[in-house]
């Protein structure tokens, strides 16, 4: 690095000076000079041999970068054939020498939420195809350049790229890395080198530069009393806010994916929203609510039924708010279930006597079997229209009912962010295929960018246990998943000690294996003890979770003795019931019990909170 | 003269090496991972192992960044190669494969460029199954792939078919005998016990390999002359069978070729393999042995990319090789009999053999047995397995024979294949029947560029232009491989193509038709307008300037549009 008067707190005199010696230091001679310094420095500040303007330099807020310089250097790489991988391990040993700190991660494994802690990074990333990203650095880049990229102001970076220069877009994504950390308001430590096949040399006389950078920031730093570490951040601050299911907040949609692999029989949306801004805040185990709007497609069909104009007005509320009859049957009323009191009404109105004969005393089974899997369409197409106007028609109509869901994720550790699982759901009744109102909605009209209106339903019967030492089993299959990736981040996030086990199912493992990957890393990293899947369409045999409860009912049985927490989330009529009998055979078994006590035991977790069920 | 002392060259094991140490003899950790239900794939260091049993991980790169978006893994699966000496096969092993790919695999077979099956697209739990099936069809996957010698291809000649059964029987003699004696694959796969304790001395387990295997694959293929179609120069050790008077009478020995490279890497190169002498036929295992020996001891341990033999007999040079061989034989060769090679490719169509049995050969478009929207080749080729009862040869040209049918099978065997219009390529034109392709894309690992899924289409294009010019039954090879590896043996194509990116090619130009001269590189990086554009000024200078007999490979020289490549170290000038 070139000292100039403007980017170092020398004057002229003295950065001539500098840059004239330090190029021609040796490593070793850089290293003592920087220990040098520092000793004088923390030993008799008073006396030390740098002028007053250092100290005055340092303490101005636009020299803070030198001051926040941090013994913690992050390594991330990208790599496609494993020579940037290398480079980064030689870099990381390299700086080990020199007593840094060092964390070396493919950018894969690297989450970027604590980005925003990191304050030295270096990038070592290679390019290929045509200006690609090496795949293991794909969701970085795109995070790196999507909307949720964070401010890096306390960010020092360097970035060495690889590449082929045969190729026109050479070392492209490591000009992109480089630029967009100077974007994001980083500084660089150092240059960016870019390299060809011919790595070796270049590469070295970066990490070189790298170090040296490192070590002459260290050394002033160490010459300040020891800054202090960012706060971490808690997971519940709990704050009042504005919002609530009366008054829900409009989230911004960051993502919505579909989480199935190709060939999958499911459709699983994963979908991230932006509580920015709203105030609202959440526990694991808590739900979201979300006020969804209908298909326009079967509005259209509604309204082509009842041959009314679309655009003539309806008044929806008390308050006398009005909209086009088309929007309040989208965004206003509930237009897919059917109810004996919907019914009530529309035969009052219409006098249809076939509607009448169906809610005679003694047809309840009719009745019943009439509204099951049927909607207003079906109603309108066999009993209607009904009503002399729009306003009649609609003003027997529900208020649209919000939906809840699990949240999918923790406030501590994707803060002002709510995560969601949700299963798309679409079948065929009565000759018509019908779709799920949120589900569908999500799946297929819902974009990044669109605002979704939503509030959080707490659930205090379905939360982590304060002792974050306590062991938990969680049962999940399906999009039961859901909390307990809420629960993984969370005690990810704040450390919890205490043992975990999972278990997981669904159709087919290829496919249907949510957040597969995520559950993997907590495995590795120990934030999970024990996982076990059961996939029911992969072999002969079908395989649900508590088959693989029940292989291992020896140990899950143990846990329990330990004290653990079982929570069950997920389908509750076949699911739920199955789990539930399970778990008191394997009591009954390992613990030697009659059914009852086997009963009695299970009944007395629940009393204790140590039987949490969120089934649906 | 001095005596040249011999080395290895010096640095630190490479990590597979490490590996092979740690692993007792091929088994690391391979039983309990293969049991794991949370990950399809397993840990690298036993897919290194992996391979030395026939298989590796690989995973769908169709789906590989939509996956990980979906924060699922990799669409992991395995790949098995079956271990196949000369790539005979009976019906009734053709019937368990074919069974075999619908049950477990992708529904595909891949005939592969080294003679053998491969199959893809199988999933973790499924690989002990798969594996045991092909042993009880006296089959197995023992050393397909992985540092030591892999499955040994013979020429798949059916016009001299006695000499062709000698030399099949000898080719599975060397691959039988040089297989690696641990019985990690039988416990893995089978289940057999293992028996307790280790033997006191290590040659006890591996008394050829030792402990660490080779540094590198190894690679034995027999050519029958005039037929190079196993391309003998480019094996790490090829023998080149001397016929005199109708009788086998013995094998030139040829040692150092390979295809193999790095891009951007000019110390590794395609070399072909160098004629040293000449043994007696029931010498040959003794010479392979000795020669897998040298390779063992100085191979380079360090740098895997530079670990081949042909590096090794580049290094240390060819006389002090064979003389190091001649050493350990304890007796030298004799002087190399003369040979004449005249061609690489393929003979298509039916021809009668000796003893009145007839052969057909079907060309197999990138070696893929598949029931395509339009054509059901593997449905019709089941029902040939059922009915033939002589054998299938697997070329490696990635071809089909079906071999031993006799005149009265022949009738219906040919019904069949009017049935299912199976094709002997004779509607194509002969750029077409002398191409290959490797894997490639979705599920190689390794590859930059599609090959085997788009060379079809490429030869569409030139297919045009070699019709304007009336080249339609001129056979030109034309070789396309993903990556600089070279599994479709490009650099011994007459038209050959490296992937280096999706939709890049390095084009290169002027390897002999008789595989008897490596190419060299014409364009870089181009994609497909350049690369027709090239051949539209090539191929109608060919078309009108040729000599008489003149092959395009020979061609392109004479005319000075590509410098010949006269040896692999030449190979990038």
């Amino acid at each position: 690095m070139q000292l100039q008067v403007l980017n170092s707190p020398f004057n002229q005199e003295q950065a001539e000076l500098l840059n004239r010696l330090l190029p021609t230091l040796t490593e070793s001679q850089k290293v003592w000079l920087s220990g040098f310094l520092a000793a004088s420095q923390s030993v008799s500040p008073a006396s030390a041999s740098i002028d007053t303007p250092v100290a005055q330099t340092v303490e101005q807020p636009s020299q803070k970068t030198t001051q926040e310089i941090s013994k913690e250097v992050t390594i991330l790489y990208g790599s496609q054939t494993g020579n940037a991988q290398g480079l980064a391990k030689k870099a990381a040993a390299k700086l080990e020498e020199q007593d840094f700190q060092v964390s070396v991660l493919s950018m894969n494994d690297f989450k970027p939420n604590n980005l925003k802690k990191v304050k030295n990074l270096l990038i070592l990333v290679s390019t290929h195809g045509e200006g690609d990203p090496p795949d293991n650095a794909l969701s970085f880049h795109e995070f790196l350049h999507g909307r949720r990229a964070p401010k890096l102001e306390d960010l020092h970076f360097s970035v060495l790229s690889l590449g082929d220069s045969s190729y026109e877009f050479f070392c492209e994504t490591g000009k992109q890395f480089d630029q967009r950390l100077e974007e994001l308001g980083g500084t660089r430590l150092y240059p960016r080198f870019d390299c060809d096949l011919d790595f070796d040399e270049p590469a070295a006389e970066w990490l070189d530069g790298v170090v040296s950078s490192l070590s002459e920031a260290q050394g002033e730093i160490e010459a300040q009393s020891g800054s202090a570490s960012p706060d971490h951040i808690t997971a519940t601050q709990v704050t009042e806010s504005v919002y609530s299911r009366t008054n829900p907040f409009k989230a911004e949609v960051l993502e919505n994916l579909n989480i199935n692999g190709r060939g999958s029989n499911k459709e699983t949306r994963h979908l991230e929203l932006s509580l920015e801004g709203s105030g609202l805040s959440f526990k694991p185990g808590d739900s979201l609510g979300i006020y969804p709007e209908n298909d326009p497609e079967l509005v259209q069909m509604l309204l082509e039924t009842l041959n009314w104009s679309p655009e003539q007005t309806v008044t929806i509320n008390k308050q006398g708010d009005i909209r086009s009859l088309k929007e309040a049957l989208i965004s206003y009323y509930e237009i897919t279930v059917l109810t004996k009191p919907l019914l009530q009404k529309v035969a009052d109105l219409s006098n249809h006597e076939d509607l009448r004969a169906l809610l005679a005393k003694g047809n309840e089974e009719q009745l019943k079997a009439y509204i099951d899997g049927r909607d207003l369409l079906d109603l309108v197409r066999d009993f209607g229209p009904w009503g002399s106007s729009a306003q009649e028609f609609v003003s027997i109509l529900r208020k649209m009912p919000s939906r809840l869901y699990s949240i999918a994720s923790s406030l501590a550790a994707n803060p002002d962010e709510v995560h969601l699982t949700i299963g798309a759901v679409r079948y065929d009744a009565h000759g018509r295929e019908r779709k799920g109102v949120a589900s569908i909605l999500c799946a297929e009209r819902l974009q990044p960018g669109d605002t979704l209106p939503v509030y959080i339903q707490h659930n205090d019967n379905f939360a982590l246990p304060e002792n974050p030492e306590t062991p938990i089993i969680m049962v999940g299959p399906g999009t039961g998943v859901a909390p307990f990736r809420s629960f993984m981040q969370e005690r990810e996030e704040v450390g919890a000690e205490g043992k975990s086990w999972m278990f997981f199912g669904d159709q087919h493992f290829v496919t249907d294996f949510l957040y597969q990957t995520e559950w993997q890393q907590w495995l590795k990293d120990g934030v999970l003890t024990k996982m076990d899947v059961a996939f029911s369409r992969d072999t002969d045999q079908k395989v649900y979770v508590q088959h693989r409860m029940l292989e291992q009912s020896q140990e899950l049985f143990a846990w329990l003795q330990e004290g653990a927490v079982v929570y069950i989330c997920g389908d509750e009529k076949n699911m739920a019931h199955d789990v539930h009998n399970t778990l008191i055979e394997i009591i009954e078994k390992e613990g030697s019990m009659s059914r009852e006590q086997a009963e009695q035991y299970l009944a007395d977790m629940q009393q204790q909170k140590r039987y949490q069920r969120d089934v649906y | 003269m001095v005596k040249q002392i011999l080395a290895a060259p010096d640095g630190p094991p490479s990590d597979v090496e490490d590996i092979k140490e740690r692993s007792d003899y091929l088994r690391g950790t391979l039983k309990e991972v293969m049991l794991d239900r949370i990950s399809a794939g397993i840990p690298d260091d036993d897919n290194r192992l992996m391979k030395h049993h026939g298989s590796y991980l690989q995973d769908d790169r169709d789906v590989r960044n939509e996956r990980q978006k979906q924060k699922l893994e990799p669409a992991y699966q395995f790949m098995l190669r079956v271990r196949m000496p000369g790539g005979v096969s009976t019906p009734s092993q053709w019937l368990v494969m074919d069974d075999l790919a619908d049950k477990y695999g992708n529904g595909t077979l891949k005939l592969t460029t080294r003679e053998t099956f491969q199959m893809h697209g199988i999933l973790k739990w499924n690989m002990k199954k798969t594996i045991q099936e092909i042993n009880g069809a006296l089959l197995d996957t023992i050393a397909a792939c992985g540092d030591v010698n892999r499955n040994v291809m013979c020429t798949s000649n059916p016009y001299q078919s006695e000499i062709h059964a000698e030399v099949y029987e000898w080719s599975k003699k060397l691959s039988d005998d040089l297989l690696p004696r641990t019985r990690a694959y039988h416990e893995i796969w089978l289940d057999e016990e293992k028996v307790a304790g280790t033997p006191d001395v290590e040659e006890e387990v591996e008394p050829m390999y030792g402990p660490l295997y080779l540094p590198r694959k190894f690679k034995i293929g027999i050519a029958v002359p005039p037929s190079n179609d196993i391309d003998v120069f480019s094996q790490d050790l090829g023998f080149i069978a001397v016929i005199e008077d109708d009788k086998l009478v013995g094998f030139n020995v040829a040692i150092g070729g390979g295809m193999g490279m790095s891009h951007g890497d000019t110390s590794t190169y395609p070399q072909l393999a160098k004629v040293i002498g000449f043994c007696q036929p029931d010498k040959l295992y003794e010479v392979a042995e000795k020669v897998i020996t040298i390779q063992r001891d100085y191979g380079n341990r360090s740098v895997r990319k530079n670990a081949r033999f042909k590096y090794t007999v580049d290094r240390l040079g060819l006389d002090t090789v064979k003389e190091e061989l001649e050493n350990r034989l304890g007796w030298s060769l004799e002087e190399a009999k003369p040979y004449q090679f005249d061609h690489n490719g393929d003979r298509y169509g039916w021809v009668k053999g000796v003893k009145g049995k007839w052969h057909l050969t079907l060309f197999v478009e990138g070696g893929r047995i598949a029931d395509f929207d339009n054509y059901k080749l593997k449905t019709g080729l089941r029902e040939i397995a059922k009915i033939h009862t002589g054998d299938f040869r697997l070329t490696s040209n990635q071809n089909l024979i079906i071999g031993n049918v006799s005149t009265q099978k022949k009738k219906k065997i040919n019904e069949l294949v009017e049935e299912y219009r199976l094709t002997d390529g004779q509607q194509f034109s002969a750029l077409r029947r002398s191409s290959m392709a490797c894997v490639a894309l979705p599920t190689c690992g390794l590859a930059m560029a599609e090959a085997e899924r788009y060379l079809p289409t490429l030869v569409d294009k030139i297919d045009e232009i070699i019709e304007a010019n009336g080249l339609q039954n001129k056979e030109i090879t034309i070789r396309m491989t993903g990556c600089p590896n070279g599994c479709a043996r490009h650099a011994l194509g007459e038209i050959g193509f490296i992937g280096k990116a999706p939709g890049k090619y390095n084009m290169y130009l002027g390897a002999a038709f008789d595989g008897s001269r490596l190419s060299k590189m014409y364009r870089e990086n181009i994609g497909e307008v350049e690369i027709l554009n090239e051949l539209r000024q090539i191929l109608p200078r060919y078309a009108k300037e040729r000599e008489d007999g003149e092959h395009f490979g020979d061609f392109v020289i004479r005319a000075g549009i590509i410098k010949a490549t006269t040896d692999g170290t030449n190979f990038h000038d």
